[in-house]
């Protein structure tokens, strides 16, 4: 066990006070998350503390926030890890601030939705029982996109997102690209439309930041390359839209 | 709502994402630094039109040591943009970045896995000798 300070950004909008970091002393085990830490001030110290959590398991993408200078999710992040004995708690950067560590995805879930992230296809209609066929390579060209929790850390980590307010950011477009690519849908020209732009995809810089900080094994960045490798031509994955198949009973 | 954007300041740290991030920022201060020296270069080799002692002039303040230095920071730099530009180049038509499979838990990102890291320290390594090579000759002379 040992005891560490932790330092929370504090700001409040509505008061019009200029923000200001408010510090705590909280002892952690081995196993103390930073989101346990919070938990403990809010029930303990102060519980004016805004942040947002829920699954507690690196599942639903609620508590991102900068620990310690980068983006983590506070329930992923254990205090002994940080080998630190003071840690800082800051929003979500490139995120505007609701109250505390509790920040707006309004901008960000918008790009998500502009991405038309679901399968397209017209034979949608005419399933009638049966289902796609897929082999377990066309899986594996889409599953690891497919684990987005659209937590926002790789959205704060990114230095394009920093500075260009109409860049859909890792996020949004390694889920165009997961979409894209799966033998299901049939969409393929109206999506790269959409991110065919210069403040589209050609934006990234492949700085890398954004697989760097994802929880979840998605490497954004790898499906930005190979999103901006299928417009240039340069794509194995020349797509077979997959068939309609009845399971024999 | 504070808009709480990184802005420019996102730019300026190279220590905080690892290898990628640093060749990002370098890529960037190396790219405006020969943009620079580029518009500095032509209006210098301009002074050709002043006649020759302007230009003889010109040449001897490139013979001076800040002279040789500033030529030995843009031979690196070249090197560097140059060799990392290529990788850029490379990884950006999506070749020598992996491909996505099964991500298993400690998840490493094969984007930024040891082919992207080792072509990013041989760019840095490259510009280093060519800036020694360069010392050599420069001072060699001198
Ligand atoms: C062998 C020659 C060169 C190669 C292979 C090369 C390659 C590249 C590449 C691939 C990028 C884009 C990087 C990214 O996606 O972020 C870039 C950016 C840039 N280059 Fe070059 N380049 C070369 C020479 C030059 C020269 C001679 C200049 C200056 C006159 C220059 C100035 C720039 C600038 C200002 C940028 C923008 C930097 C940024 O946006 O971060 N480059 N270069
Ligand atoms: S790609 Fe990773 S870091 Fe970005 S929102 Fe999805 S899970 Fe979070
Ligand atoms: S609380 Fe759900 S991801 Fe952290």
């Amino acid at each position: 066990m040992k005891r560490v300070k932790i330092r929370v950004f504090r700001y409040n909008p509505a008061d019009g006070a200029d923000a200001r970091y408010d510090e705590f002393e909280v002892e952690a085990e081995r196993w103390t998350t930073v989101l346990d830490a919070l938990l403990y001030i809010k029930a303990h110290k102060d519980h004016s503390i805004a942040l947002r959590y829920s699954c507690r398991m690196a599942s639903c993408g609620s508590c991102g926030m900068v620990i310690n200078g980068i983006p983590r999710l506070a329930c992923y992040t254990k205090v002994y890890e940080l080998g630190s004995d003071v840690i800082t708690c800051r929003p979500l950067t490139n995120f505007p601030i609701i109250r505390d560590l509790a920040t707006d995805f309004t901008a960000f879930f918008a790009k998500h939705k502009s991405m038309r992230p679901y399968i397209i296809n017209d034979a949608v209609d005419r399933i009638d029982g049966r289902e796609f066929l897929q082999k377990p390579e066309e899986v594996e060209k889409y599953l690891q996109f497919s684990y987005c929790i659209k937590c926002g850390l790789c959205y704060a980590a990114c230095p394009t997102v920093a500075t260009d307010k109409r860049f859909p950011g890792p996020q949004a477009l390694a889920q165009m690209y997961r979409y894209l690519i799966d033998s299901r849908d049939m969409a393929t020209d109206e999506r790269l439309k959409v991110v065919d732009d210069r403040h589209g995809v050609w934006r990234c810089h492949f700085a890398g930041s954004c697989s760097m900080v994802c929880p979840k094994g998605v490497d954004p960045a790898l499906g930005i390359q190979l999103l901006r490798a299928y417009l240039l031509g340069m794509s194995r994955d020349s797509k077979v839209v997959a068939e309609l198949y009845r399971r024999e009973k | 709502m504070k808009e709480n954007r990184e802005g420019v300041k996102g730019w300026l740290n190279p220590t905080r994402y690892g290898a990628n991030r640093f060749a990002y920022w370098l890529q960037r201060l190396t790219g405006l630094g020969l943009l620079i020296y580029f518009i500095a270069h032509v209006i210098e080799t301009s002074n050709i039109v002043y006649g020759k002692s302007a230009w003889e002039k010109m040449l001897a303040v490139t013979q001076t040591n800040e002279g040789h230095i500033v030529l030995m920071v843009v031979i690196g730099m070249c090197v560097f943009h140059a060799a990392n530009g290529v990788r850029l180049y490379i990884a950006e038509h999506g070749k020598g970045i992996g491909r996505p499979g099964r991500p298993e838990y400690p998840y490493k990102p094969t984007s930024l896995g040891l082919g992207m890291k080792a072509c990013i320290w041989v760019s840095v390594a490259l510009a280093a000798l060519a800036m020694m090579y360069g010392a050599y000759v420069l001072f060699g002379e001198a």
